[in-house]
């Protein structure tokens, strides 16, 4: 139960952070909107419906990459994390509690641009949507991680999508896969397994990326 | 032995095969691998001569998986029990492997030029999984000479190698899973026929890989611990 408490104190900190500032959520909002009118001009006139599925979700990886280059920003500023370390909690919980923030953040961005994509592009089946959800589970859950890891690093914001990008490639395909064949189950299933092996290494092995 | 001494790294593990013996033995598995692939195997049904590539891009595989798994086994090892010696031995093992896992898509590039004629298939599930993980470790290292060396990198370098067996299966079954929809099966690989000279000189291959990156790897960690020892004195001295 302690552990839940410094979890939800800690992700309303982040939050209430972002409702005083607003310097996250705008520019998620912003970007993936431009990125869908850049899109509409990269594809072809004819190309088909497919094409804009797979494109959706690189819209997706990369307004996430936008918020999760951000996360931890607050805390390097303010030499945040060494007190974080300090304090009498599992050091999982700071990641646990910076990615519910982060998840928020990303919802809170494709409430909005999956209504844009359907009125640019094409509807979105039900599928699509589920797959959605279980892709933030996962993206959260590693970019949080990889996050704090980048921001101990002397390259910090460049290190980022380089370390996330390959561990995303499997969120992009089971999205993919999830948005573009009939019957979408297995795809859907096989989000779920990456969510759940990633949470469980992530929140084993936290405390090795903040401590020494 | 002085207090200063005590601090220094230990150098090596002593009870190991001599590098000199390793380093025959290497030579020797090699030169008896390159016989049998090109003298003794028989030619492929289906695609002649150019098959024979099989023996070597496969074995290179699978010790390029050998590597990456010994470099998270010494990574588990640093963060578990703290071993000293753990973190150099994971990096040198990460970096014998992304050396086998390039010249495996090197290999697999070549043997699809000539069986298909294209350079580069999205069709076959090993050459992805190998561009996947290239890039994946090559943001390892990235991410080791981003931080100063210490105890922090020691343990994001164990963390991001523990990251990358969990992400060799899940890519795996990523990648047969877009086959399925996102990008059709245009070629399948004709199944080598396992037996007699085949499957003799497969293994001798494989043998003869894996012995020679542990030998690559015991020489580069040679080195790397020369290095630190040597910087080490060096600060003791000054």
């Amino acid at each position: 139960m302690n552990y839940l408490r410094d979890v939800g104190t800690l992700a309303r900190k982040d939050l209430l952070l972002e409702l005083r500032a607003r310097d996250t959520l705008p520019a998620m909002l912003l970007f993936v909107v431009a990125t869908f009118v850049v899109f509409h001009f990269a594809l072809p006139a004819g190309s088909s419906d497919l094409a804009a599925s797979g494109l959706l979700w690189v819209a997706i990886v990369f307004t996430a990459l936008l918020g999760l280059g951000r996360a931890f920003v607050p805390e390097r500023e303010q030499r945040v994390l060494d007190g974080l370390v300090l304090a009498p909690c599992d050091r999982s919980a700071i990641w646990l509690g910076k990615g519910i923030a982060t998840l928020a953040f990303l919802g809170a961005a494709e409430v909005v641009a999956l209504p844009v994509f359907a009125l640019f592009f094409h509807g979105l089946s039900a599928a699509t949507v589920a797959a959605v959800v279980l892709a933030d589970l996962g993206i959260c859950a590693v970019g949080t991680f990889l996050g704090a890891m980048a921001v101990a690093t002397r390259a910090r914001d460049l290190l980022l999508p380089l370390l996330f990008l390959p561990l995303a490639i499997p969120i992009v395909i089971g999205g993919v896969g999830a948005s573009v064949v009939d019957s979408p189950g297995r795809y859907l299933a096989f989000l779920a397994l990456y969510d759940a092996v990633f949470v469980l290494v992530c929140w084993a092995s936290f405390e090795y990326v903040v401590t020494e | 032995m002085s207090p200063d001494r005590a601090q220094l790294t230990p150098v090596a593990r002593r009870t190991r095969i001599p590098l000199s013996a390793l380093a025959a033995a290497s030579l020797g598995l090699v030169v008896l691998a390159l016989v049998l692939v090109f003298y003794v195997a028989p030619n492929d049904a289906n695609q002649g001569f150019s098959q024979r590539i099989f023996y070597f891009h496969v074995s290179i595989a699978i010790t390029a998986y050998a590597c990456f798994g010994l470099g998270a086994w010494k990574a588990f090892l640093h963060l578990w029990k703290r071993d000293p010696r753990a973190d150099l031995e994971s990096y040198v093992a990460i970096h014998q492997g992304v050396i086998f896992g390039s010249l495996v898509l090197i290999t697999g590039s070549i043997w699809a030029k000539i069986s298909w004629g294209h350079w580069w298939l999205w069709s076959e599930d090993q050459l992805v999984l190998f561009l996947v993980l290239f890039l994946f470790y090559a943001a390892y290292f990235m991410l080791r000479f981003s931080v100063d060396p210490g105890p922090q990198r020691e343990n994001l370098s164990a963390v991001y190698a523990l990251f990358g067996v969990v992400l060799i299966p899940v890519s795996f079954m990523a990648i047969r899973l877009a086959k399925q929809a996102i990008h059709p099966v245009v070629f399948t690989r004709h199944g080598p026929q396992f037996g007699g000279w085949i499957l003799v000189t497969y293994c001798v291959a494989q043998i003869a890989m894996l012995v020679l990156a542990y030998t690559l790897y015991r020489v580069e960690l040679a080195g790397k611990r020369i290095d630190v020892r040597l910087r080490e004195l060096r600060e003791v001295l000054a």
